[in-house]
């Protein structure tokens, strides 16, 4: 079970039990659905900006313990980060599950607690979807986000 | 259970000699050594492999033949003067006699070799539908189907102006039949549905839905993919027009399916692809197609896998496709009553008539996790929508776990995965 719990860590664990900021937001500034169509786990993410600042972040919907706790972690994480910070985040923590050795988790504080994923190939689209999810809610694009 | 690491040469430890315990007699002991991959330890334990709903394991006598088939027959079929050629003509055609047997078929012009049943949708649609269907044509479905017996009609009724009618299915996953029969119309052309439900197991009263459909007008087309291994089929007694099997799905190679059609039918329908083999003269003005059923199957085909599949029937009508059928379900009701011990366990799918297949969810724990978690103790399953994500919805979930069984599934498996749901509970309970 050593594998296993290196994936379920006790944090990991916790959010996917009990995710936070897991609610829908009135008059979002960004608003952007994620959809992973292999296990067909969808979010809805939404964001509210204070001049350039990410003032709130919550999301909704059904996913696993993996991509529920990666979603929570996310808006815990991000919450009160500039727009600038948010991309370099969400890019070395893509960067840490896709491409291996190159990222190194210390740098991403909490959300290293995922970082035992990449052992788990199938399961690295349960971790990103989120995060797919805010590149296309940064971006304002209409489309849903997609881990295909 | 056994935790004891195994060689692919060494004997799983702790195993119940001989027979299952069930009343089937098939001899458990020698079947499952037909079987090289149960001998392979995943993850340093042996595999309980549950996950043959989406595809079987295959037996050496399947796994021989093909390679036997690149060993010393290879040669392309029906246009060679020489030896190989002809050999393997023979061969090729050998299988057709024998799917028409297996599936109960009257004239071996009916059997048409494909890819798959996926294959067999699309050519029923294109070949038979296209032409047939017009605005205001209706095409009946029912709410179990697996994509690929929902998808190409979809895709002929955009092309035609046809309409597909979906018939619903009750909380244990049986279609209702008062409402399919509410359903078919002089409207209805074509009646699509499966004989298996891949998802939830339900054994659908095909001579029943096939007698209905028939007497309304329509042409009945059935998805065999999840029955050709685990029930017989007669294909004369259903009475049906259309039926297709996947190899894959009944110990045979990928890529290779047969698709049974009436007579009458195939000779009114135009080719699905164009191409060598199908084909009886060609110029550039006009060409002359080939009779059945080589109309069917342009370019050259999965000779080895053909090959491959009628070993695959082989091995299924040694063993007996009753005996295997009894097998199954004697370890149905086990694992349906070994399942029943987790808590917060629900089973999605409890239809009277019901194959080997075991759908379930457990509270707390979404089947991405369960799977994985079941993956590190050997066990595969399948965790998802099982490409029925409109049966899915019918039950309210997104996703399930799918415990599928077959023909060497034996009590240790499922004492196995009730072992490592009991791990799931412990990190998720």
């Amino acid at each position: 079970m050593s594998d296993l719990r290196d994936l379920y860590q006790e944090v990991v664990l916790d959010h996917g039990r009990h995710p936070r900021n897991f609610h829908p937001m009135e008059s979002p500034d960004r608003q952007s659905v994620g959809f992973n169509p292999l296990c067909g786990d969808k979010l809805t993410l939404y964001l509210r900006y204070r001049d350039d600042i990410l003032e709130d972040i919550s999301f909704q919907g059904v996913g696993c313990a993996i991509s529920t706790a990666s979603a929570s972690l996310l808006t815990e994480v991000l919450k009160g980060k500039t727009r600038a910070e948010a991309e370099t985040i969400l890019h070395e923590f893509v960067e840490l599950l896709t491409s291996p050795g190159e990222a190194d988790p210390e740098r991403l504080g909490k959300l290293a607690v995922l970082a035992g994923v990449r052992d788990f190939p199938v399961r690295v689209k349960c971790a990103t979807l989120a995060w797919r999810t805010l590149e296309a809610a940064l971006a304002g694009n209409a489309a849903p986000a997609s881990t295909e | 259970m056994s935790t004891t690491p195994i060689t692919p040469e060494s004997t799983p430890q702790g195993r119940t000699p001989a027979t299952t315990g069930d009343r089937s007699g098939l001899p458990m002991e020698a079947l499952r050594r037909e079987f090289p991959i149960l001998r392979v330890p995943v993850r340093g334990r042996r595999l309980v492999y549950l996950d043959n709903a989406a595809t079987t394991q295959k037996p050496q006598s399947v796994i021989e033949a093909v390679a036997r088939y690149y060993f010393r027959q290879n040669a392309n079929i029906h246009r060679g003067v020489h030896y190989l050629s002809m050999e393997a003509t023979q061969a090729y055609e050998e299988v057709r006699e024998k799917t028409r047997r297996f599936l109960g078929a009257r004239d071996t012009r009916e059997i048409v070799f494909l890819r798959g049943t996926t294959e067999a949708v699309n050519l029923v649609a294109q070949s038979y539908g296209r032409p047939l269907l017009g605005p205001g044509d209706e095409i009946l479905i029912t709410h179990l189907e697996h994509h690929s017996n929902i998808v190409p009609w979809q895709m002929v009724c955009r092309q035609t102006g046809a309409i597909l009618r979906v018939a619903p299915i009750d909380d244990r996953g049986e279609v209702v039949l008062e409402e399919w029969k509410q359903l078919l119309s002089p409207r209805t052309r074509i009646a699509a549905f499966a004989h298996v439900s891949n998802a939830l197991g339900t054994i659908n009263p095909i001579r029943e839905m096939t007698a209905l459909a028939r007497a309304a007008g329509a042409a009945v087309f059935i998805d065999g993919a999840q029955a050709a291994a685990h029930t017989p089929i007669r294909v004369d007694e259903i009475d049906c027009d259309f039926y297709c099997v996947s190899g894959h799905k009944m110990y045979g190679p990928t890529g290779i399916g047969a698709l049974y059609g009436r007579l009458e039918l195939l000779e009114s329908m135009p080719p699905y692809q164009g191409g060598g083999d199908m084909i009886a003269s060609v110029t550039f003005e006009e060409t002359v197609y080939n009779e059945l059923p080589h109309k069917f199957e342009a370019g050259t085909p999965n000779i080895a896998g053909t090959i491959g599949l009628g070993k695959a029937i082989d091995f299924l009508q040694e063993h007996g496709l009753e005996r295997i059928a009894a097998h199954e379900d004697a370890l149905l009701d086990y694992g349906t009553n070994r399942l029943r011990e987790i808590e917060g366990l629900r089973l999605v799918g409890t239809a009277r008539h019901k194959a080997a297949i075991l759908g379930f969810t457990v509270d707390g724990a979404h089947p991405h996790d369960v799977g994985t978690i079941l993956d590190q103790e050997g066990i595969a399953v399948r965790a998802g929508h099982h490409c029925a994500q409109p049966a899915m919805e019918r039950f309210g979930v997104a996703a399930t776990v799918r415990a599928s069984l077959g023909i060497y599934n034996d009590k240790d498996d499922i004492d196995d995965l009730i072992a490592g749901l009991h791990k799931v509970r412990e990190l998720f309970g």
